[in-house]
């Protein structure tokens, strides 16, 4: 191979890389234009429900956040109790994640900016409007950005507080409560989701 | 009662403090970092807890409820009030962090809104440019100067607290707040107690009606309500001390890492 087909090649895997590479912030513009399509919609609200958990899964990094939330105690899992693990943890998210969004009718964010932490994360924080309900509401998007391709949200931080790191010290509680035993925080999760 | 309540909670405090002066950032950040703050009385606390729900059902909630169907106008006009009364304790206490620019602005504030903005009524001062408000505490002035957050409790009525921050509230009856001493130290002919504590009142039902929907659904949606108070109590403290709004100061990037490693 010539030099000159090589440096072809490589512009071409550059040209495509960069061109599939989604910006964090147009991501999440779309996450947000995706959700508030539904929420504007007159389906009813299991229909919304739905609709909402078909967004998480293809926006959120349900298994990433799954792992983190659980804390040290992952390491100490076999491979059956993570994997029953990751699946209630998915039906429970899903559930509380659609149930706290499905109230907004017509949520009102702008983009304000972005923060690049590392190669793996990016900040983007944005602006939900107040109104006669709610006072105006600052929230970041933790975004997952190892594969630019196809960012990940990670995290929500409302005013300064983060959503996985509440859950992540919930979980810790359920644990503590009741002597580090994984089943109670699976029974706890399976009630969730049943109910 | 009072003075046995103070000792209890000088013993508390005492035992579990960390008295290090230090204004480095990463002190103050691992020494306030929620997961090592310690939950010493849980039972207790999760007692107090619960009474306070039963409470929050019977008066906050109704009250926040129907404060919330106030016109807009009136709403802000309270909340501007209450704001403006609080820089009574945030300028001492910006003096006390060593912040003196901060103190001449919220100086600057009180007198511009109690005055121009009708008894703090309207924000004049966020019109004329002067930097967004942020209130400060004698909780955050004693962590500034490296007093750890000692344990977490759970008071009755006022929610939950950590026992350095319930040492500062407490500095506010002791002559810290110009505010209670004006209206329930001194005899003033101008105020009379019922003004400190309707101003303590509307302050709760305004920060129940701003975060309505928010708690009600953090309470619908969790799996251990007790415990996610308990965490947001704690972030929302940490980010205050450090006085920082910049994600990457408050949040721990390493279990992150750590399943990304793996």
């Amino acid at each position: 191979m010539n030099f000159k087909k090589f440096y072809l090649i490589l512009f071409v895997f550059i040209l495509s890389t960069s061109a599939n590479s989604i910006e964090p912030e147009i991501f999440v513009e779309t996450t947000i234009k995706k959700a508030t399509i539904i929420l504007s919609n007159n389906n009813n609200k299991e229909n919304k429900i739905k609709q909402l958990k078909v967004v998480a899964k293809e926006t959120v990094d349900i298994n990433g956040i799954g792992l983190y939330t659980l804390g040290p105690i992952r390491k100490t899992l076999d491979t059956n109790q993570k994997e029953k693990y990751i699946k209630l943890f998915e039906q429970y998210f899903l559930k509380s994640f659609s149930n706290r969004l499905v109230d907004y009718t017509n949520p009102d964010i702008s983009i304000l900016g972005k923060e690049k932490l590392n190669e793996n994360y990016t900040i983007v924080k944005s602006l939900l409007s107040g109104n006669n309900e709610r006072p105006e509401v600052k929230i970041d998007w933790r975004i997952y950005t190892k594969n630019p391709n196809n960012p990940l949200i990670r995290d929500l931080i409302i005013e300064g507080l983060s959503l996985a790191r509440t859950q992540k010290e919930e979980f810790a509680s359920i644990l503590n409560s009741n002597d580090g035993k994984i089943e109670a925080l699976f029974k706890t999760l399976e009630d969730f989701s049943s109910n | 009662m009072f003075k046995k309540l103070i000792i209890i909670l000088i013993t508390t405090f005492t035992l579990t403090l960390n008295v290090n002066a230090s204004s480095d950032g990463n002190l103050l950040l691992k020494k306030n970092e929620p997961s090592e703050v310690k939950d010493c009385f849980e039972t207790l606390n999760r007692a107090t807890f619960a009474f306070n729900q039963v409470l929050d059902g019977i008066i906050f909630k109704p009250v926040a409820s129907a404060y919330r169907i106030l016109p807009s106008p009136v709403k802000s006009g309270v909340s501007n009030s209450l704001d403006n009364l609080s820089n009574l304790v945030t300028v001492p206490n910006n003096i006390l962090q060593g912040d003196f620019k901060m103190a001449s602005v919220n100086t600057g504030r009180f007198l511009i809104n109690s005055t121009v903005g009708i008894l703090g009524l309207i924000d004049v001062a966020q019109y004329l440019g002067l930097p967004e408000y942020e209130r400060e505490d004698y909780g955050q002035s004693l962590a500034k100067h490296g007093v750890g957050p000692g344990c977490y409790v759970v008071l009755p009525i006022l929610g939950p607290s950590t026992a350095r921050d319930t040492i500062g509230s407490t500095l506010n009856f002791l002559g810290g707040d110009p505010w209670y001493n004006v209206t329930v130290k001194n005899d003033s002919h101008h105020f009379s107690d019922i003004d400190y504590y309707s101003s303590k009142v509307t302050s709760g039902v305004d920060f129940r009606a701003k975060n309505y929907n928010s708690i009600e659904s953090l309470k619908d949606n969790s799996v251990d309500f007790y415990a996610s108070v308990k965490s947001l109590y704690l972030q929302d403290r940490q980010q205050k001390i450090l006085n920082s709004k910049k994600i990457v100061d408050t949040q721990d990037n390493s279990d992150w890492e750590e399943i990304d490693n793996n």
